[in-house]
């Protein structure tokens, strides 16, 4: 819940994934995968378990096991608390029904740190229509968190809060053509309760400062309320020499006043028994109404924000995926095995978010603070 | 949150007035079963790697603010 404690996480939920076709079950499979993000002060790793498995010929079962383990230096904790360490635990188990050409799919996750615990359930509904050219999903989540807050390592007893969320989403597979596959997304999420962080705090112009800054900072504040709407194409081509094309686009935006607009563009080129992935990814969007890097004063307006993810910025990730397809003689049982490895260069630049580890002689004139990580995942997939 | 859910709404009906003409006039599918050969290629699966994907989904949905419409899900967590 810290402040820092906002990456790599889930692993989960691999059943709510609307399934490209509703009347065909997903293969049993064991996937081991080893997560780290390193960026911006923070270092989060662990590994992932997850496994599939088919029980007759109509459900199907996954479960998964996920860790963070989070070691925060962040730009936040450096400017207005300490570094920390901690952990994250997840489980989630979900199972898939099918009949005929539908998929029902339940599921349950559970995530539980030092300061936070949420507790989500899920169910949908897919259904083939039109000979198998589409396939549409209905999705809904509703997920109860409970929210406290540490105090030198120790829970503060005075402190505790809660949050619900709601998602409805609906999907779309369309068959275009013989060598193209489209899908949209739709996904409304209505958030209510305790929204921002107990730790994270707002800057405002302070002449009496006590360091000398000029600024000083008070806890942010938030709406309890949020509602977002998020729609998504995404297509797919396949290239004659054997290579796939991948796009996609998605529009955001939500009542706090933020706007987004996400591009990607993957590539994928087999060659022998390995498969390689490219991609490349950019992400824009406008600040929160409430939000800036440094208010003219203490209790500026009802609602106030720092959190540079609400700010105005631009993201750009590039991708490469390696994977290799083997099998192993002596284990008849396994169909196939893949080793994987992927890595992700994240690079960030605000545009309203400066870095106050700078001191300058006029509050709000430090650099923009910048942000680079690098991200890589090792994993093993063993179909059964 | 009143127009998200009529919006939601609207949505839902259109989908299921477009699945009613279904019963109405047959569509014929232009894409036969034997000719999704191309498609059917583990190269065009839409989540190859579904571990990999709902961490990567994760990773850009707790530092951006944008979130949902990815075609994955996950649960809650203090990641804000």
């Amino acid at each position: 819940m810290r402040q820092a404690l906002r990456l790599p996480a889930a692993l989960l939920a691999l059943a709510a994934t609307p399934l490209a076709t509703a009347g065909v079950l997903p293969e049993d499979r064991a996937d081991l995968l080893y997560h780290r993000y390193d960026g911006g002060g923070v270092v989060i790793d662990g590994p992932s378990l997850l496994v599939r498995k088919k029980i007759g010929e109509k459900f199907s079962v996954s479960a998964n096991y996920y860790i963070d383990m989070v070691s925060s230096a962040s730009i936040d904790v450096v400017t207005t608390a300490s570094p920390y360490d901690e952990q994250r635990d997840q489980y989630s188990l979900a199972v898939d029904y099918l009949r005929g050409k539908s998929t029902y799919s339940v599921g349950y996750i559970n995530s539980s740190e030092s300061d936070y615990e949420a507790n989500t359930i899920f169910a949908s509904v897919s259904q083939d229509l039109f000979g198998d050219l589409t396939t549409i999903s209905f999705s809904y989540k509703r997920g109860k968190n409970d929210v406290f807050r540490n105090l030198a390592d120790q829970r503060d007893p005075d402190f505790a809060e809660e949050m619900d969320s709601r998602t409805y989403g609906i999907a779309v597979t369309q068959v275009l053509t013989r060598s193209m596959i489209g899908v949209f997304n739709f996904d409304t999420i209505t958030d209510e309760g305790f929204l921002n962080s107990p730790y994270r705090s707002v800057r405002y112009v302070d002449p009496l400062s006590l360091e000398g800054t000029g600024f000083s900072f008070q806890a942010e504040q938030y709406p309890n309320t949020r509602t977002s709407n998020a729609g998504s194409l995404r297509l797919k081509y396949f290239l004659p020499y054997r290579a796939s094309l991948d796009g996609w686009y998605r529009y955001y935006t939500d009542s706090w006043g933020i706007d987004a607009h996400t591009g990607e563009i993957k590539y994928t080129q087999p060659w022998r028994k390995f498969l390689i992935d490219g991609s490349v990814r950019y992400y824009t969007q406008e600040a929160a109404d409430f939000y800036s890097d440094l208010f003219p004063r203490r209790d500026f307006a009802n609602f106030l924000a720092r959190d540079k993810e609400l700010s105005t910025y631009t993201a750009t990730t590039l991708g490469l995926g390696v994977s290799y397809d083997f099998t192993v003689a002596r284990f008849p049982w396994m169909q196939k095995a893949q080793a994987n490895f992927r890595y992700d260069h994240i690079i960030v630049d605000y545009e309203d978010f400066r870095d106050v580890r700078v001191s300058v002689a006029v509050p709000g004139t430090e650099p923009l603070y910048e942000l680079t990580a690098d991200v890589f995942q090792v994993f093993l997939s063993v179909f059964f | 949150m009143r127009s998200a859910a009529r919006l939601a709404i609207s949505l839902t009906a259109a989908v299921f007035g477009v699945a009613s003409l279904a019963g109405c006039a047959p569509i014929e599918p232009w894409v036969k079963p034997y000719e999704r050969e191309n498609l059917a290629d583990p190269i065009m699966a839409f989540d190859r790697y579904p571990v990999s994907t709902s961490y990567l989904d994760h990773v850009f949905e707790s530092r951006e603010g944008a979130r949902g419409a990815t075609g994955s899900a996950g649960g809650g967590c203090g990641c804000n």
